[in-house]
């Protein structure tokens, strides 16, 4: 079963009291942008076999969304991380480098 | 490449001489330099469109390649349940096709596919569902796919092992579709195998693609594990893994990667002769050929690879079922599975042309591809030998760009 620490509220939730948000880290595009951004921002997605960035919300605790790195291949959560980040932190990302060594980086 | 005939007089010819003169239903080739085409994946979907090419286009230099085993990815995962009762035109057309083609694909293959039109419902149990299976049903009938709407008393006359008063979920009715039903799955796959390779083509098993490779914007070839095999056209017809294989060729798909599971009882007595879908609840059943009650439920939120799903849905969608179907809670589980199915936002699959020339995908089927793999194919070889095809014009991967979605989530809102 899939647990997860929420960094809003600090509880080890299982993914009963979770919610997915899917991909983490989009840049958004709106009204202006080209229907090829628009796309890419809405539908696209990396969707990847291996490590993976994605949004979560605690959704029967605390309520609040915060980012989760996790791998997709084996379900191994290598950590969370508040929804304001605007990439991973350093240290999740040495992390994950350490274990994933073929690993090409989170954008 | 003559390949014999399976008949009665096949059998008891055999039967004289102890069954030692049955021939491999496929051959086991090594891969060749260079195919007109190559099929990313010998599954249903990747092996109907290889049929389908040299059947109807009479192109036959055609590998099909497999990382696995044939059929092992979600061809031999689904619950098998056959049936088109989509709302939108471009569903219907697509989904009627392959119906009507598995009526008759045991003769077209020479091959059992134990195709069973038992009959299939889904069970209107709130007032929204009725209202929007109703609606579907109107639809049905003007894209001329026989369905109709049947009121409680005839489910527990075509179902009498179901509950209809509730309590949570009463059963207020069913969208009925008579010519719906199921088939053998690995048979399926192995029919069309049989098929191709009798047509000169080779089906490569064990064979895993570890690169796409093209020149100005125009494919070449793939690099394998069984090395590097040169190519016109490619077809990536992989389900929960196109948006790895579309990585490799350089360009991203609305797609993402789900886990779906599904189980089976221990097999009892015949005791239900037609499909039982249950959308509100998230199960649907039906009974095998031996017995099994086969039992499928709802995927995963999170993008996952594994081929395994969480326990607390399967605990959701028996929980519901035995609601519905109160005899089936002192029944033991053999097995329980998982696979993984490949989601688009508008739950409608993708037969498209790709932004690298020569490059095809046909995916997204998401959790009820099964169903649609003779159209599918039928669809994919067209658009892959003509450039275009009818039936998948509206399924292009560029229809989320134009806002042109098919919105399936009522007709595919839960899994099948």
């Amino acid at each position: 079963m899939l647990t997860l620490e929420c960094p809003c509220c600090g509880v080890k939730a299982e993914e009963t009291e979770l919610q997915a948000g899917g991909e983490a880290h989009l840049k958004r595009y709106g009204p202006g942008s080209s229907d090829e951004e628009f796309d890419g921002y809405m539908f696209s997605r990396k969707n990847p076999r291996g490590v993976h960035f994605e949004r979560w919300r605690h959704a029967y605790g605390c309520g609040k969304w915060f980012l989760a790195a996790r791998c997709t291949a084996t379900l191994e959560v290598f950590g969370t991380y508040p929804a304001q980040s605007k990439e991973p932190p350093a240290e999740l990302q040495a992390k994950i480098k350490a274990k994933r060594p073929g690993w090409e980086g989170w954008k | 490449m003559a390949m014999k005939r399976y008949s009665v007089f096949a059998i008891a010819k055999e039967a004289m001489s102890y069954h030692q003169g049955w021939e491999r239903a496929w051959r086991a080739p090594a891969p060749k330099r260079k195919y007109d085409v190559v099929i990313v994946g010998a599954g249903g979907h990747g092996l109907a469109t290889a049929y389908y090419l040299g059947k109807n286009y009479g192109i036959t230099n055609v590998a099909i390649i497999e990382k696995g085993w044939l059929g092992g990815g979600n061809t031999g995962r689904n619950t098998t349940i056959i049936r088109s009762n989509y709302l939108q035109d471009p569903s219907a057309a697509i989904y009627e096709k392959a119906r009507s083609l598995y009526e008759t694909m045991s003769q077209d293959l020479n091959y059992n596919v134990m195709f069973s039109p038992r009959g299939l419902l889904m069970l209107g149990q709130t007032e929204h569902e009725v209202r929007g299976y109703k609606r579907t049903v109107y639809a049905n009938n003007l894209q001329g796919v026989e369905t109709r709407w049947i009121e409680p008393a005839e489910v527990k006359k075509l179902v009498p092992i179901i509950n209809i008063d509730g309590p949570r979920y009463p059963v207020l009715g069913a969208l009925y579709q008579a010519r719906g039903g199921t088939a053998r799955h690995d048979a399926v796959a192995w029919g069309y195998a049989r098929a191709c390779s009798a047509m000169g083509m080779d089906v490569i098993q064990q064979c895993e693609v570890t690169g796409v490779r093209s020149e100005g914007g125009k494919v070449v070839g793939i690099d394998t594990t069984k090395g590097a095999i040169d190519c016109d056209k490619l077809g990536l017809v992989v389900a929960g893994h196109s948006s790895v294989l579309a990585e490799m060729a350089g360009f991203r798909l609305p797609i993402e990667s789900l886990a779906l599971q599904a189980l089976v009882s221990e097999p009892i007595k015949p005791c239900m002769d037609v499909v039982v879908m249950a959308n509100t609840v998230h199960g649907y059943m039906s009974q095998s050929d031996k017995g099994e009650m086969v039992i499928g439920g709802g995927t995963d939120g999170f993008n996952n690879y594994t081929q395994r799903g969480s326990f607390h849905h399967i605990e959701e969608t028996v929980r519901a079922l035995i609601e519905t179907f109160p005899m089936i809670s002192r029944l033991k589980m053999l097995r329980q599975w998982g696979g993984i199915v490949d989601m688009t936002g508008d739950r409608s699959p993708l037969i498209s042309k790709t932004p690298i020339d020569g490059i095809f995908v046909n995916c997204g089927w998401g959790t009820g591809g099964f169903k649609a793999i003779p159209g599918s194919g039928w669809a994919m070889a067209e658009l892959m030998a003509r450039g275009a095809s009818p039936l998948a014009e509206e399924f292009s991967m560029y229809r989320f760009r134009e806002g042109k979605f098919i919105d399936e989530s009522v007709a595919a809102g839960v899994a099948h």
